[in-house]
């Protein structure tokens, strides 16, 4: 299944969101949450979305993987509508989600369990992506054993076993330490080198969002919009190294203003939702971006 | 720290074979396995980890002995003087007579007997309580639909003891036997129902969502996501349900029952053999004690990585 991956023509994992919008509550206090938002992850692509907490990047994402209902527009992979969780779009999450009862091998052949692998091709394939991450070593242990990194690290091979079209990361490095996390940014990209499959990476880190992407869209403060979209022509491999030079400070400083204008806005908006009622939800759909 | 340069450079086959290359992806700083062993690293020697464990446990293990032996000491003195201060000694049986008796029913086939059919008696009360209780709990847990239609029911009949339930049991069912074995099943359903309900809706909804995008299917969600996650609260609900199991079963077998340790015990006094009495109350201790670990052997081997989380990790 790893040949397979690497061979596959680069034509699947297009991802598609075509005038998406998301409320959530009832028709009378409903939320917008995600507002008119187009983008597109084509094959092969490595797509980050940053933008202001609260800004619904988390929402959009749901969508795309299948637990969230678009209120109006769709949001398609190869043309057919994510209306449910599939093996082949792949999740990491925020928050640790390895099955504890599970050991890291056994957590990577879940998937491939559900497919209806038998026991020796899932053993094989496990140690397979394991090997990859250098957590061979480890593949008896429990999750509850393991540092951060090494959770999301299995987590990552957990999601690429079932050879998804594309994978969905919603602020996997979040809970990592700095040095963790630039160690583990390299590991994606290595890994995504290799699978040749499109992500869509959700962060707030501005940095990450460089040294990852082809191209990165900024979202604006609730309710979520694209604000820009910055395509980042950096060489591929990206050293650390490229931190320091002229284009890598360019974009840097560009999404820097970007990004700070909304953080401001969605401040403003957190004052003005506690001076109402201290229930976020409460707030009108027009949210305070317009107000300021 | 390597560059993603390098990193690039390793290939499938060796970083599959593991050790070598492959340790570019696995960084200093976090590949420091935990809770591998850290008994290990302190004792260097059987004989200095054996004498390590004797200077801790020694004090523990003499308190413990003073504690019982001044308790069989009170028992022995109180017999012997046939203490009379509101609690009244007089009738009741020293520990020599208990003893004795204990010794000579040592030989006794209908003793054995007793304890035989009472544990029988739990374990089939206790196992169909494990089965129905896990099963329904996980269902009433998970769909709103079974809660709404099941919860209200017992609601209603949990605050009614088990113990409560023995002459309607007797109207109820055909024979003395599956009155019984019915009382303990309703004694320990309970707990074991309300703890599944409870661990089913205490599973981290993240897993849930890994799991669904892992293609797993709705029955397969409840059997490899919802059941293993629960499995902590279940054991709480088995090792009270245990409890629950051994009070309800005592009682029916004193108030209804032919055979049984319960009712062994309850006929010793109708028939003036006090000491007997003792020695009824100190196996049914035993048995409910070999019952509890029972449970908890079992819990251990279903949840190893319960273990292994409890001596820590690093993070």
């Amino acid at each position: 299944m790893m040949t397979q991956a690497s061979d596959k023509p680069n034509a699947t994992g297009h991802i598609l969101v075509d005038h998406l919008r998301v409320r959530f509550g009832s028709k009378a206090a409903a939320v917008e949450a995600v507002s008119d938002v187009s983008m597109e992850v084509k094959p092969g692509e490595f797509v980050s979305i940053i933008g202001p907490s609260g800004c619904g990047k988390s929402t959009l994402l749901n969508v795309v993987a299948g637990f969230v209902k678009p209120s109006e527009g769709t949001v398609t992979m190869d043309g057919k509508a994510t209306d449910k969780p599939s093996a082949d779009r792949g999740m990491v999450f925020q928050q640790y989600s390895l099955f504890p009862w599970l050991s890291v091998r056994k957590n990577v052949e879940f998937g491939l369990k559900q497919k209806g692998m038998d026991a020796n091709h899932r053993e094989q394939a496990a140690r397979t992506l394991l090997g990859l991450a250098g957590l061979l070593a480890f593949e008896n242990h429990y999750p509850d054993q393991l540092s951060g990194g090494m959770k999301q690290r299995v987590g990552i091979v957990r999601a690429l076993a079932t050879s998804p079209q594309v994978l969905l990361m919603d602020e996997p490095f979040g809970a990592l330490d700095a040095q963790t996390r630039v160690v583990m940014q390299q590991i994606l990209t290595n890994m995504w080198q290799r699978f040749r499959i499109s992500v869509l990476f959700i962060t707030h880190d501005i940095d990450e969002s460089i040294f990852l992407s082809d191209r990165v869209y900024v979202m604006t403060a609730r309710p979520g919009r694209i604000k820009a979209e910055i395509p980042i022509l950096l060489p591929r491999p990206r050293t650390p190294d490229m931190a320091s030079s002229p284009e890598y400070l360019r974009i840097k400083q560009q999404l820097r203003d970007l990004i700070t204008e909304e953080s401001l806005k969605a401040m403003g908006g957190e004052l003005k939702d506690s001076g109402l009622a201290g229930f976020d939800v409460e707030v009108g759909p027009k949210g305070v971006a317009e107000l300021i | 720290m390597r560059t993603a340069t390098s990193l690039n450079r390793v290939d499938p086959q060796a970083a599959d074979a593991a050790q070598g290359p492959s340790l570019a992806l696995a960084p200093k700083p976090e590949a420091t396995p935990s809770g591998v062993s850290p008994a290990a690293q302190q004792a260097e020697t059987p004989i200095r980890r054996v004498a390590a464990w004797l200077r801790s446990a020694l004090p523990k293990l003499l308190m413990t002995m003073l504690s019982l032996g001044l308790f069989v000491a009170f028992w022995y003195f109180a017999t012997k003087y046939k203490l009379d201060f509101y609690i009244r000694f007089t009738n009741i049986p020293s520990p020599g007579e208990v003893l004795d008796n204990a010794s000579r029913l040592m030989h006794s086939e209908i003793f054995f007997n007793n304890m035989y059919v009472s544990l029988r008696r739990i374990l089939l009360g206790f196992g169909i309580a494990t089965v129905l209780g896990v099963v329904l709990g996980l269902l009433i847990g998970r769909y709103r639909g079974v809660k709404a239609l099941l919860f209200p029911l017992f609601e209603t009949l949990r605050p009614i003891p088990s113990i409560a339930w023995v002459p309607m049991a007797i109207m109820l069912w055909p024979t003395n036997e599956t009155s019984i074995v019915f009382i303990t099943f309703l004694g320990s359903f309970f707990p074991i129902l309300l703890n599944t309900i409870h661990g089913v809706n205490s599973v981290d909804p993240v897993l849930l969502r890994a799991a669904r995008c892992l293609g797993t299917s709705e029955y397969g969600l409840l059997r490899q996501v919802v059941l293993p996650a629960s499995l902590p609260h279940i054991f709480t609900g088995l090792a009270i349900g245990m409890g629950v199991a051994w009070v309800s079963l005592i009682a029916a077998e004193m108030i209804s029952g032919q055979f049984g340790i319960g009712y062994f015990t309850w006929e010793a006094y109708a028939l003036i053999e006090y000491a007997d009495i003792a020695i009824g109350m100190i196996v049914i201790g035993v048995l409910g004690l070999l019952c509890s670990g029972a449970i908890r052997m079992l819990g251990n081997m279903l949840m190893p990585w319960m273990a292994s989380s409890n001596h820590g990790g690093p993070k």
